[in-house]
């Protein structure tokens, strides 16, 4: 059997592991558009603020490959995907024939194609070589003031990594508040007061109207209410998008992300597609989405990755969870964060002193989203209960005490957890 | 794999076995050290729960899909490929929380000093029995193989 796989992160890594937890032999191709081996995308943030050493940017031990006996091409971008012949174009002109494929393509950061998007200093901020041509960006101009667009988790972990190299660090948000896809306005608060303590300038209910230069690089921004701020570097952090490009002329269905079914494979037979390129069933909002985060990337890799080498895996759907830590506040928010109508009730708890928040939301007995900001221990409980859709309705009134446990849960869901099986049935 | 199976029924609520997890984990291995001289001290990785009369000893229960290996965004949370437990390495974690975020028994505890992942079962690794099972008066925790029915 040959196995291909396009893309070389979480997904990927996720089918690789399956694919060879059942066959030792089949081929496995791995083609990737980046230079490096499979390194972890979200510590590009921790790299860049000089937190970790480059050794451990790699997910991955260095012999990985070769163990997991691996063909790469790295360095080597798909032109075209061809379904029929069963067939790859690679940009080098080379084509590359497989049996069965997965796209684990991921996604690209938004960029709004506004005034001087082009100028040098223009950053987005997603692989190992953008943390790299920042840095040496940031040490050719000795940079001293960045503004970051968009004041989500990306934007803020920038952020972050800016305000600790020294430099002088503005954050520009859309909405009326940083963390408005993730948190809800309590906890985006806490963090607004942490990071502004820290030296951050946050500008809410704005964005960047133009980028101004000088000898083509960046020398600041005008926002939306024609304010001006003088900057070297303008980095963009809004988000990202399935990076759908490479099926768009094919006969693999996709709408916002590939369209793939509970086994991860798309329309045509033996074509998978896993991670942030894919579209997937929200199961606590009921919609099909993207979520583009790391554990579903991997889960859903590694579900395609058991089909492809013939061992049946359901993917059970997913939702939306995020843990960081910011200015060393650790958060987590995991499903609905904001609920209005029937059937809705909240808990909640608010520590000012110790700048702590938890938050608890159900829907007709079950948990469907969790907030937790400063206080997080203990909080995949929750998660396991909102995953397992376990009615919480006779012992809700102690969700959020201190001594809340397994001990509080139903007999028959603890003995089942406790089996150490894991939790996926 | 050996596993660490868990019998609430029999558990007394005694918590030998959070001293001796303490003791296991810390520089000294010697009790009076591990809790009078060694600061910041070491902390258990197995937590007894009690309400009432009822009571039981966790630890990581070393899934076999385990979601904190799937979550972890460093690969610093591995299986250990000789027992089979899953182990974090603390050089490489970063204090993501993904781990504690997805862990459904929430067993992973966080050490405020260093930022990383403090509080994870190993099995002992070395040791034939896990220490909390060997010093348990009332076999409320056993080390058998396979997964608990």
């Amino acid at each position: 059997m040959n196995y291909t796989i396009i893309g070389n992160s979480a997904a990927a890594i996720g089918a690789v592991e399956a694919i060879r937890g059942h066959d030792r032999r089949g081929e496995i191709v791995v083609v990737s558009k980046e230079p490096h081996r499979v390194y972890s995308r979200p510590l590009i943030t921790y790299l860049l603020a000089g937190q970790i050493a480059e050794d451990h940017m790699f997910y991955r031990e260095k012999d990985f490959y070769r163990r997991k006996k691996i063909r790469t091409l790295l360095e080597n971008e798909v032109e075209a995907i061809q379904p029929k012949q069963r067939r790859l174009l690679l940009k080098s002109g080379e084509t590359l024939n497989f049996e069965q494929l997965l796209i684990a393509v991921g996604g690209s950061p938004i960029v709004p194609q506004v005034e001087g998007v082009h100028l040098k200093g223009v950053f987005t901020f997603m692989t190992w070589d953008d943390a790299e041509e920042m840095r040496r960006y940031m040490e050719e101009y000795s940079i001293e003031s960045v503004v970051v667009i968009g004041g989500g988790l990306i934007g803020l972990k920038a952020a972050e990594a800016f305000m600790g190299l020294g430099l002088q660090v503005t954050v520009v948000e859309l909405m009326d508040r940083i963390l408005s896809v993730t948190f809800d306005k309590r906890a985006s608060e806490i963090v607004e007061r942490q990071l502004k303590s820290r030296g951050i300038r946050l500008i809410t209910e704005n964005t960047v109207e133009k980028i101004l230069g000088n000898h083509n690089r960046v020398e600041g921004v005008i926002l939306k209410d024609q304010r001006g701020i003088n900057c070297q570097m303008v980095v963009f952090g809004i988000g990202v998008l399935p990076n759908i490009n490479l099926v768009k002329d094919t006969s693999i269905r996709f709408d916002k992300g590939i369209q793939v079914d509970d086994h991860m494979e798309t329309n045509i037979s033996g074509i998978y597609a896993a991670g942030d390129v894919v579209e997937i069933p929200d199961v606590l909002q009921e919609t099909v989405r993207p979520i583009a985060i790391w554990p579903n990337a991997y889960r859903q890799g590694w579900i395609a990755g058991s089909n492809m080498a013939g061992i049946p895996k359901r993917y059970e759907g997913s939702f939306a969870m995020n843990s960081i830590d910011i200015c060393g506040i650790p958060t987590i928010s995991v499903g609905m964060i904001q609920a209005s109508g029937n059937g809705f009730k909240i808990l909640q708890q608010l520590d000012r002193k110790k700048e702590s928040y938890r938050k608890i939301i159900l829907r007709d007995g079950v948990i469907v989203g969790a907030i937790f900001v400063g206080e997080i221990d203990r909080a995949g409980i929750y998660t396991g209960l909102i995953r397992e859709r376990i009615d919480v309705s006779g012992f809700k009134d102690i969700l959020l005490r201190e001594d809340f446990g397994l001990i509080s849960l139903p007999k028959e869901y603890r003995k089942h957890l406790v089996r150490g099986e894991g939790i996926f049935l | 794999m050996k596993r660490i199976h868990i019998h609430e029924e029999y558990c007394i609520g005694c918590r030998l076995c959070e001293i001796h997890c303490l003791v296991q984990h810390s520089k000294s291995r010697k009790i009076l050290k591990a809790f009078k001289e060694e600061f910041p001290r070491a902390v258990s990785r197995v937590f007894v729960e009690e309400h009432g009369y009822l009571s039981f000893a966790l630890q990581c229960r070393h899934c076999e899909e385990a979601p904190c290996l799937e979550a972890c965004i460093t690969g610093a949370m591995q299986r250990d490929k000789r027992t089979g437990a899953v182990l974090c390495d603390e050089e490489r974690c970063v204090g993501c929380w993904m781990c504690i975020m997805v862990c459904p028994f929430g067993v992973i505890k966080r050490a405020l000093e260093s930022k990383k992942v403090a509080s994870k079962c190993d099995l002992c690794l070395g040791e034939e029995v896990p220490v909390c099972v060997q010093n348990c008066p009332n076999e409320a925790l056993t080390f058998e193989e396979g997964s608990q029915t």
